[in-house]
């Protein structure tokens, strides 16, 4: 049986990514467009951290910038979360095409 | 109907987490007699590893099309849940430990709540029909299957110089005095930005006067 090694930590972050930004690009919905985002950023902390891993020996580089990742992705959350209910405040909808309205 | 498929699915997950738990709990007691330090934990190469490798490679997978082709909010969320936790078995396998736990508690027990609260409060859009229309749907499909099989082709072919680092060198305590010397600097302007942040998303979701 063979090694589970780099590769296929990266396939599965590949897959992650990619149905991130599938999802981004086809929801309506604000809060669906943020989940697609939250798929993106897990893919992108698995590389980091299979980098780390096994090309890093001894280091905690990966690991480090993962951690800046997640809180960097809470930080994001909560601030895009704030933004889609005063968007459905303003126009009663969290539907990105209705959104095309700038007010000062 | 979406309640039993949902209790299906956690079913699975902590079916999956508890697999997992006791898998590396193996693993690390078998890393601790393996002193030599050539040798490794995930190195070793049992088939326990692979098995459980493929099962939450195939759970992240599988939840991560759920996300993709759900059209409701918050199956996505739950879709999503799968992921996260997936994402930190993951992490789990590849020796990261506090990433993991750090992954369940601020993703899984933070993000996602906040994601369920946002749904809630933005739900009942009285004329909103999320619908994507058709063209969309296949353009972005054609875009991300192109682009996942460039990936695949591009991480199958590329030669990594692969050295698996030692399961000791990532305790808590080094990531802490790392955090606090080499990365101070980042972890402090870390610290600023979540106050900021607060303070931000306390201002955008304050109530009109």
């Amino acid at each position: 049986m063979e090694h589970i090694g780099l590769t296929h930590y990266l396939i599965v972050a590949a897959v992650l990514f990619c149905c991130g930004i599938f999802t981004m690009a086809t929801k309506r919905n604000a809060i669906g467009i943020l989940i697609g985002v939250e798929l993106v950023l897990n893919s992108t902390g698995i590389n980091l951290v299979a980098f780390d891993r096994y090309m890093g020996p001894g280091r905690l580089d990966g690991q480090i910038v993962a951690i800046f990742m997640i809180v960097l992705a809470a930080a994001e959350t909560a601030l895009a979360v704030g933004i889609c209910i005063n968007v459905y405040k303003n126009i009663a909808t969290v539907d990105v095409d209705m959104a095309s309205q700038l007010r000062g | 109907m979406f309640r039993h498929r949902s209790h299906i699915v956690t079913l699975a997950f902590l079916c999956v987490v508890a697999i997992g738990s006791a898998a590396f709990a193996g693993d690390s007691a078998a890393d601790v007699v393996d002193h030599s330090g050539i040798t490794h934990g995930a190195a070793s190469g049992t088939w326990m590893e692979v098995v459980l490798f493929y099962m939450v490679a195939a759970v992240a997978v599988i939840s991560a099309l759920g996300v993709c082709f759900s059209k409701n909010i918050v199956r996505m969320a739950v879709w999503l849940f799968g992921a996260l936790g997936s994402v930190a078995l993951l992490y789990f396998m590849l020796a990261a430990n506090f990433i993991a736990a750090i992954q369940l508690i601020v993703y899984a027990g933070g993000t996602l709540i906040l994601l369920v609260f946002g749904v809630m409060l933005t739900s009942k859009s009285p004329w909103a029909k999320f619908e994507p229309r058709k063209i969309e749907i296949w353009g972005a499909a054609i875009v991300c299957g192109v682009l996942f099989i460039c990936l695949s082709l591009l991480l199958t072919r590329a030669q990594f110089d692969t050295t698996i680092s030692s399961v000791s060198g990532s305790s808590i305590a080094d990531i802490g005095r790392a955090l606090l010397t080499t990365y101070l600097v980042p972890f402090e302007l870390a610290g600023v930005l979540l106050m900021i942040v607060m303070v931000g998303a306390a201002h955008l979701a304050r109530q009109e006067k």
